[in-house]
């Protein structure tokens, strides 16, 4: 996608740097003292060459030593060098304070406000690069502020102050040098080109040899099922090969570099020698300034060596930078309305949907003015507190829009859903995700203890609190078998929990949190059959006494509801009990039969 | 990173380090000599060239910018001549340089390649169980991050090796020039040695806590983003902000402590070869003062201690990355030593049609779930059992008709999985024997046995390759065998109808395909080798139970045996036999109807399915 295009950050680079600062008030105040801080630093070292010329021009002058005031040119340089030396340690501390102290709240901010966009913007195959932006795009700025950035500031610098030294002390010198850089930049630029692309095509064979190293790993069973591991052996040696051989070839042209650079340097040494001592036998410079000249010139080629290096850096840093910063662009769609906000009432709630139409934007559109297909369209509906809904309907028909909205995790594109007789755009976040809450299909656990992530529905339940609640549940049994009882860790994302029993965690998660409104979003996945009884127990008892939405996979639980909806391509098309809506030949008759069949449940 | 050191303990870890630290540069050179030899050869004459471009700066101030000066006229010659000198030097210097990094980067990537492939032949060769003790992610990155860093000693060594060869030469020049400037060389360079040193070893710590750290931060991104739905409904985000921020800014502190480390060290590291050269020239000028120097001499112990002195911080960057080169070696190392193996015996039988398959007695326990680390400090963590699925079988005594198709089936973790892994030998049993044609599996050589059984797995893999690839598996076999398998499998229309026909790429891990495809291709695949046995280890689970019906009875007309470890009544019903397990051993056996009728628990499971199947 766009995350890698080589390109990316050119456009408009002074744009992104603009709105970053802007965003990041601590950068914008800090950032230019750093700055100058970083330059008084280099200054020290261009002492050491106006120390030598001194000492060469003045203090050895005609023969004689002046020890005096080679004393005096070594009191200063040391001075000179010590000022220099804090300077920089200043600097240092300077710039980790101010930028990483800017970017763990660029990070944090992110973060929060990845959370505040709905669902559109957090779809699953989406995740990994919402997780990018709060980290490695954020560490790369991190990085280039430390490492690269520095490195810019401190050597371009140094080879400004050299130039400038290197002019005052001799124009005409000065000019020699002058007059090369076109051949450094030349030089410079041809290896440049080709390194990119070497280290692209190296890039390209990392990626090669990953995903057959990983094939091999993961694949070692089928391997040896099969017995093929003579041609895994093959294909993974030939990739590992045109990894090394264009790692080798992308390392030869960075090593040619290097010499190039120092022959280079070595060119404008000569070029200064020859014009230097012509001059300095006329008369017009002095032999301490030639030596000089010589010390300067290696301080204005390194960096400028360098300098390719740091502007890719720069590149991508900038283009991480602006990925954060377009991620804080997006307006969340589903805003809190905060403390203007009303509070739900604490008693059973029912639900009414009035003429909802709920349309995917296209890119580029916001979710109110989206224009996109249709997942839901004037859907009319009024559901009695306390009934138990289940709401059937294909893939794609638009049940599962119609839960999102029903819990405000997206709001509608035209009309509006009530709770409680309210307008839920109107209702405090809090107190909606107080009295409604919907229970996902797998249950997402966090890594933790069992505790831990039932105290998730209720930050201040006790241990005991939660015990009752397991045992109302029915599964007290289940609890007790555990070793650890409810500080059993359930690892990362739950999974050493079995499917089942994660499925039991959320539902005492959502039982502690005690709803009005419970949506549920039934699992498709098999479970144990012990497990199963389990859940449904659960379920019974979590289920009684609310107003509850299933969006139901299974007959079982569509028989069992008091309402059962029936949705077909955005529509709510059937509405009635199971034994109502089977007398009718229509969608839930359909559905009913390829049910029985079996295919639904067990096809994907 | 394994086995960060904190500061407590770093001083214990320098000598233990150093130790190891010359292991791992021994095992490196001897893997790659030659490429580190070039390198060697290159540092070697860049070393000589630093020290002799300070000296061709100290001759050209003494014999040829001073006298011409004082002459007030200088030949071209002699301009010439210096200016080829300086460029002549020069190339010789940037000769050395290419050809050090050149060698480096020879030794590091021969280094990189080698190991990898050593590695993935191991890989290729431990018994599977061995595979199921350590994690993917360790397993993938052993043979990529650890390889890499364990080779990556090779770029600093040389230079390293060069720096010493330049500090050798440049102490007997100062010793044999002047006693005075050589007690400046013998202070200030130390200097620079000691405060590298602890400027690594105060980084090292800090940036491994960081680098922890950092970990954490995108660990919790990614648990509370892959969560986000529960965040929402349970209005947690608050919360997760808190948790999230604690982290993010635990590691601003650690960012803040790094600079803070450079605050003190940079400066000092800077200034001491700026105060070395200022001394040098100070006492200089006393010394030409006197007599002794001349001002070239001079001027080429100012221009060789600047050049010295920056790539003196070589060591430290040796030092600083040599924790986590060690513990890269260690755990190469650790896989390429793995001993154990799966032997074949050498038995070929020449035979055709279903094999008899049977089990006597046959036990296999899993390994406690027990996951070893693979560096030799055998940290072995103990998790909890990824799931209760997979505790093994007990005894197992089972024996199936050549050409019959047999279903095994229990509830969850009964063994059935664990029965046909153990029939196609993917691991050995602990106890008992398994058998084909009367011959134990053991004895059979290794082609005869991947001719004769074929294993479909529960979850499919794919290669990323095209379909017909996947299905061949690179092997010769006739095109009209592939496509009838295929065909058999009921895969030969989907794949006809995707774009490219059987030259279809699947994409990683065939992401481009359903489960169902998938799991197709993988049934197609093992059809086309003709096996003799052939073991679907609910291999068709995302498939429709039509089409799933058509694949059995299709595999049924073949001249092959067949264990299916089914959880479908309706492909129950198809089998000619049930074999019924429970906590690990064979209880009944019988057809699907007789069992039905008898046994209570296998009547209880078959309902259950249905059930699940209804609803």
């Amino acid at each position: 996608m766009s995350e890698n295009t080589p390109n990316a950050g050119r456009p408009g680079a002074a744009n992104t740097i603009r709105r970053g600062l802007s965003l990041s008030p601590e950068l914008r105040r800090g950032l230019p003292g750093t700055i100058v801080i970083a330059l008084i630093s280099t200054a020290g070292r261009v002492i050491v060459p106006v120390a030598v010329q001194q000492i060469l021009d003045r203090g050895l002058a005609g023969g004689s030593v002046d020890m005096g005031f080679v004393g005096w040119m070594i009191g200063m340089g040391l001075i000179a060098v010590l000022i220099t030396a804090a300077a920089t340690g200043w600097m240092h501390l300077r710039l980790a304070r101010v930028s990483e102290t800017a970017l763990s709240g660029l990070r944090i901010r992110a973060f929060r406000h990845i959370h505040d966009l709905s669902m559109l913007h957090q779809a699953s195959e989406q995740r990994g690069v919402l997780v990018a932006r709060v980290t490695s795009d954020v560490d790369q700025i991190s990085r280039f502020m430390q490492w690269a950035g520095l490195m810019l500031i401190v050597n371009g610098g140094q080879a400004i102050l050299a130039l400038a030294v290197m002019l005052v002390l001799s124009v005409p010198l000065g000019l020699v040098v002058i007059a090369m850089i076109p051949l450094i930049l030349i030089t410079m630029r041809w290896f440049q080109v080709r390194l990119d692309v070497a280290f692209l095509v190296v890039r390209e064979k990392v990626g090669r040899m990953l995903a057959l190293l990983a094939e091999t790993v993961v694949g070692a069973p089928v391997i040896r099922a099969y017995g093929i591991e003579l041609r895994s052996r093959e294909r993974l040696g030939e990739a590992i090969e045109d990894h090394r051989s264009s790692a080798v070839y992308a390392g030869t042209f960075s090593a040619a570099f290097s010499g190039a650079g120092e022959i280079l340097s070595a060119l404008v040494i000569a070029a200064v020698l020859v014009v230097g001592t012509i001059l300095a036998v006329h008369g017009v410079t002095s032999i301490g300034t030639v030596i000089a000249f010589l010390f300067l010139v290696q301080l204005f080629v390194q960096p400028v060596q360098m300098l390719g290096e740091a502007v890719n850096e720069a590149q991508t840093a900038v283009a991480g930078w602006r990925r954060v910063l377009d991620i804080l662009d997006i307006a969340p769609d589903v805003s809190d309305p905060g403390s203007a906000g009303v509070e739900l009432p604490r008693r059973a709630v029912g639900a009414r949907f009035v003429d909802v139409t709920f349309r995917y934007p296209r890119s580029g559109e916001t979710a109110a003015n989206a224009s996109g297909p249709a997942a839901l369209e004037d859907v009319s509906i009024d559901i009695a507190p306390r009934t138990r809904v289940a709401v059937v309907g294909e893939t794609g028909s638009g049940k599962t829009t119609f839960a999102k909205l029903l819990t405000r995790l997206m709001d509608p594109t035209g009309g509006c859903v009530e709770v409680g007789g309210t307008d839920i755009r109107s209702v405090r976040f809090n107190s909606l995700r107080d009295r409604v809450v919907m229970v996902p299909q797998d249950g997402m656990l966090f890594q933790g203890t069992i505790g831990d992530n039932v105290r998730m529905g209720d930050p201040d339940a006790t241990n005991t609190e939660i015990q009752t609640q397991f045992r109302r549940l029915g599964l007290g049994d289940w609890l007790d078998e555990l070793a650890d009882g409810l500080n059993t860790h359930v690892g990362e994302r739950g999974g050493a929990l079995s499917v089942g029993e994660r499925q039991l965690v959320t539902l005492v998660r959502a039982a502690i949190a005690d709803p009005d409104l419970l949506v549920l979003d039934e699992a498709t996945s098999a479970v144990d059959p012990a497990t199963e009884v389990r859940i449904s127990r659960a379920l019974g008892e979590l289920t009684s006494g609310r107003t509850v939405v299933t969006i139901a996979h299974r007959m079982s639980t569509a028989e069992a509801a008091d309402r059962v909806l029936v949705f077909d391509g955005g529509r709510l098309v059937e509405d009635g009990t199971h034994d109502e809506l089977l007398a009718i030949d229509g969608v839930y008759m359909r559905l009913y039969g390829s049910w029985q069949r079996g295919a639904t449940s067990s096809a994907e | 990173m394994g086995t960060e050191d904190t500061a407590a303990d770093s001083r214990a870890g320098d000598v233990a380090l150093l130790g190891k630290g010359r292991t791992l540069i021994a095992r490196q050179l001897r893997r790659a000599p030659r490429e580190f030899a070039v390198g060697g050869l290159g540092t070697v004459l860049f070393a000589a060239m630093t020290v002799v471009s300070s000296y061709v700066i100290g001759w050209v101030t003494d014999s040829i910018l001073i006298p011409s000066v004082n002459k007030g006229k200088v030949a071209t010659s002699t301009l010439v001549g210096a200016a080829l000198a300086v460029i002549g030097v020069a190339v010789a210097r940037a000769t050395g340089i290419t050809f050090r990094r050149l060698g480096a980067y020879h030794a590091q990537f021969r280094l990189q390649a080698r190991d990898r492939i050593e590695i993935t032949d191991r890989y290729l060769e431990l018994p599977i169980e061995w595979h199921r003790r350590h994690p993917t992610g360790q397993l993938l990155s052993n043979v990529n991050e650890d390889v890499e860093s364990s080779s990556w000693v090779a770029a600093p060594l040389p230079m390293a090796f060069g720096v010493t060869v330049m500090l050798i030469i440049t102490a007997v020049l100062l010793l044999a020039t002047d006693p005075f400037l050589a007690a400046i060389g013998f202070s200030v360079g130390p200097a620079i040695l000691i405060s590298n040193f602890f400027y690594q070893r105060k980084m090292r710590a800090v940036v491994a806590t960081a680098q922890r750290l950092r970990a954490e931060v995108a660990e919790i991104a990614h648990e509370s983003f892959d969560a986000a739905l529960v965040v929402k409904t349970l209005g947690r985000e608050d919360a997760e902000v808190g948790r999230f921020g604690a982290r993010s800014d635990a590691l601003r502190d650690r960012m803040v402590e790094v600079g803070s480390i450079r605050a003190v060290f940079d400066p000092i590291m800077e200034a001491l070869p700026n105060i070395g050269v200022l001394a040098v020239l100070g006492v200089g000028a006393w010394r030409v003062d006197q007599g002794v120097l001349t001002p070239g001499t001079l001027v080429t112990f100012a221009y060789l201690f600047r050049l010295v002195a920056l790539p003196m911080r070589v060591f430290g960057w040796l030092l600083g990355d040599m924790p986590r080169a060690v513990v890269g070696m260690d755990r190469v190392d650790g896989v390429l030593n793995e001993k154990e193996t799966t032997t074949y015996g050498a038995r070929a039988p020449e035979q055709r049609g279903g094999a008899a398959a049977s089990a006597d007695q046959v036990g296999y326990l899993y390994p406690e779930s027990e996951h070893a680390d693979l560096s030799a400090s055998r940290v072995v963590a103990h998790t909890r059992a990824p799931s209760a699925e997979q505790r093994g079988i007990e005894s197992v005594t089972l024996d199936v008709t050549p050409g019959k198709t047999v279903a095994l089936v229990g509830p969850t973790g009964s063994g059935k999985s664990t029965i046909a892994h153990l029939l196609v030998r993917l691991f050995d049993p602990d106890r008992g024997e398994i058998r084909l044609d009367g011959h134990g599996l053991l004895e059979l050589d290794k082609p005869s046995l991947s001719k004769s059984v074929a294993l479909v797995f529960q979850e499919t893999f794919l290669f990323n390759d095209t379909v017909y690839s996947n299905i061949s598996l690179g092997e010769p076999i006739p095109e009209a065998t592939v496509v009838a398998a295929a065909r058999l499998a009921q895969a030969d229309e989907f794949i006809t109808e995707l774009r490219d026909g059987y030259d279809t790429l699947v994409g990683e891990r065939g992401a481009s395909l359903s489960g169902g495809q998938r799991q197709r291709i993988a049934i197609a695949r093992a059809i086309a080798r003709h096996p003799r046995l052939l073991v679907l280890d609910d291999a068709t689970s995302a498939v429709d139970p039509a089409v799933e019906g058509a694949i059995l009875a299709g595999l049924s007309e073949l001249d092959t045996t067949v264990v299916i470890v089914a959880y479908r009544r309706s492909s129950i019903v198809l089998a000619d036999e049930v074999i019924y397990v429970e906590d690990g051993r064979a209880i009944d056996r019988g057809t699907h109807d007789a069992l039905y009728g008898r046994l209570p628990a296998y009547r209880e499971l078959i309902d259950a399915y249905e059930q699940q199947e209804d609803a």
